[in-house]
């Protein structure tokens, strides 16, 4: 099978738009990414669009009523956090299968603010404070501490995640905050759930990002193969049986599995990479991840942030767009925005924070419940 | 109305007679446990395979949160855990009974499940509820 590529790819700068509608979010990203190589909608031949807090809500027929109604096949997508990544996929598939020639993809989100999760059922009692807790930031920091359980990992070596994430979101104009928060900030900051306190809990924010996705044949008949970026490997995978899993949502072995398989369809290893964009919804996830996408070996996550690896300049710098913790997390939106983030590195635009000679990257993210979705991207050459 | 307090989940049983438990299948064909009611297995697949066992109310605390922030109307800090029960099983509940203090929590540490009122939560038709508890052992 021939390969596809990506020629146009690009997110609004994340933030909180109450004025705006969520197609109208979306419809910016869209045309962002159709400007990015020079398209217009009416040369797309699909529409896979991502969104999940108007699932039901034909999100991506309303962007082409935004745009520009062509009569285009739509597949509206809902994976949770991993919403995005698969809306992209679906546009991949459909390219790899040789359906269509270019398509575009869009994730988008509008969120509200506050707490996610630990809502509980419709009938009898809230459970919330009861039976434990189902908040987010509660679920991965029990995740966090099965690490410090396994492995020691500390409260300020989770801290350190946000420290570099916020550091490196200081270099992106896209991201939601551009704030240095130094160890003693993010530690003392108020508790949420121990050990993540407000500053090591992703922004929810609203967002949008696209990814106009082509085959190889077509990239070269629009002479678009200068700035096209090779989609290596495209993964998904949902959560294996695990035996806690009923009451603890495991986000490692379908991580692990989803990197497996990727490093194989791509015929890389995690040594190849120049640089990640993992699912950091909280600075404990981000630990979790190192070792779970081969960044290191297992154990080994507390001395790689300590150590430095993970920053820009480092040996294998992660989430240098300043992540899910100070970038945001429109949910729907934040798989494609790892792709555009990733895809800016090996075109070698990415400005202040750009990774040096960036060749390989690798993007992850996770929906609880659960989804992961994988994508290595190369610069074509 | 109903006469007693009612369960706050499925899989906690109050009998007729005896004390409150929690209840689980096992899987047949594999052992896996699982809490409350089932038909199949996700472990291994089987098919009508389940048998309905008694879950230990003894156990150890395998990993936790500590709840600082919440919905109004909860009471923080509170320590949510995630506890092994002996025998299989695994459940999430609040741990009473210490500090909510990480120096005083401490990984694998015994517990046992007590039941208890569900904290003065009532439904919309003002029904009172059983609910469990780990203190530790």
């Amino acid at each position: 099978m021939a390969d596809a590529y990506i020629v146009g790819v690009d997110m609004i700068k994340f933030g909180r738009f109450p004025e705006k509608s969520v197609p109208q979010l979306g419809a910016e990203a869209a045309l962002l990414a159709l400007d990015d190589c020079g398209l217009s909608i009416k040369d797309m031949e699909a529409l896979y669009c991502g969104n999940l807090n108007q699932a039901s809500g034909m999100v991506g027929q309303r962007i082409l009523q935004e745009i520009g109604q062509t009569g285009i096949p739509v597949v509206n997508v809902s994976n949770a956090c991993a919403t995005g990544a698969t809306a992209f996929r679906e546009a991949w598939m459909s390219v790899k299968a040789d359906v269509y020639d270019i398509v575009l993809a869009v994730g988008v989100e509008q969120m509200g603010r506050g707490l996610l999760g630990g809502g509980g059922g419709s009938k009898g009692i809230s459970k919330e404070g009861l039976l434990g807790s189902g908040t987010m930031p509660s679920v991965f920091a029990e995740a966090g501490l099965e690490h410090t359980r396994n492995h020691g990992t500390t409260f300020e070596q989770f801290a350190k995640v946000s420290v570099k994430n916020h550091h490196h979101s200081t270099m992106n104009a896209k991201a939601m905050y551009q704030i240095e928060t130094p160890l003693e900030v993010v530690m003392n900051a108020e508790m949420i759930s121990y050990p993540n306190t407000k500053l090591m809990c992703s922004v929810n924010v609203d967002g949008s990002a696209a990814a106009v996705v082509a085959s190889e044949q077509k990239v070269r008949e629009l002479g678009l193969m200068d700035r096209a970026v090779k989609v290596r490997a495209s993964v998904l995978t949902s959560d294996p049986w695990q035996e806690r899993d009923l009451v603890m949502p495991d986000v490692n072995s379908c991580t692990q599995m989803a990197s497996k398989a990727a490093y194989e369809m791509a015929g890389v290893g995690p040594e190849d990479l120049d640089l990640v964009e993992l699912h950091d919804c909280f600075a404990t996830a981000e630990i979790l991840h190192y070792e779970n996408l081969g960044l290191c070996e297992e154990g080994g996550a507390g001395r790689l942030i300590d150590d430095g690896e993970v920053e820009l300049g480092g040996r294998i710098p992660v989430n240098v767009s300043g992540g899910l913790l100070s970038k945001g997390h429109p949910l729907g939106a934040t798989g494609i925005a790892n792709i555009y983030e990733v895809s800016t590195h090996l075109r070698g635009e990415a400005g202040r924070r750009q990774v040096e000679d960036a060749k390989i990257g690798l993007t992850h993210v996770i929906g609880l419940g659960s989804a992961c979705g994988i994508h290595i991207l190369e610069k074509a050459a | 109305m109903s006469d007693g307090p009612l369960p706050v989940v499925s899989y906690l049983k109050i009998p007729e007679e005896g004390e409150p438990y929690l209840e689980g299948h096992r899987c047949d064909e594999c052992g896996s446990v699982y809490l409350g009611e089932r038909q199949h297995c996700s472990k291994c697949g089987a098919r009508d395979s389940m048998s309905t066992i008694q879950l230990s109310n003894r156990g150890s605390l395998y990993s936790y949160s500590i709840v600082h922030r919440s919905f109004p109307g909860i009471d923080v800090p509170y320590i949510s855990a995630i506890v092994d029960l002996d025998g299989g099983g695994t459940i999430k509940g609040n741990l009473i009974g210490i500090e909510a203090d990480p120096e005083k929590i401490s990984f694998g540490m015994p517990v046992e499940v007590v039941f208890d009122d569900a904290l003065g939560r009532k439904d919309a038709d003002g029904n009172s509820y059983l609910s469990y508890f780990f203190k530790p052992a």
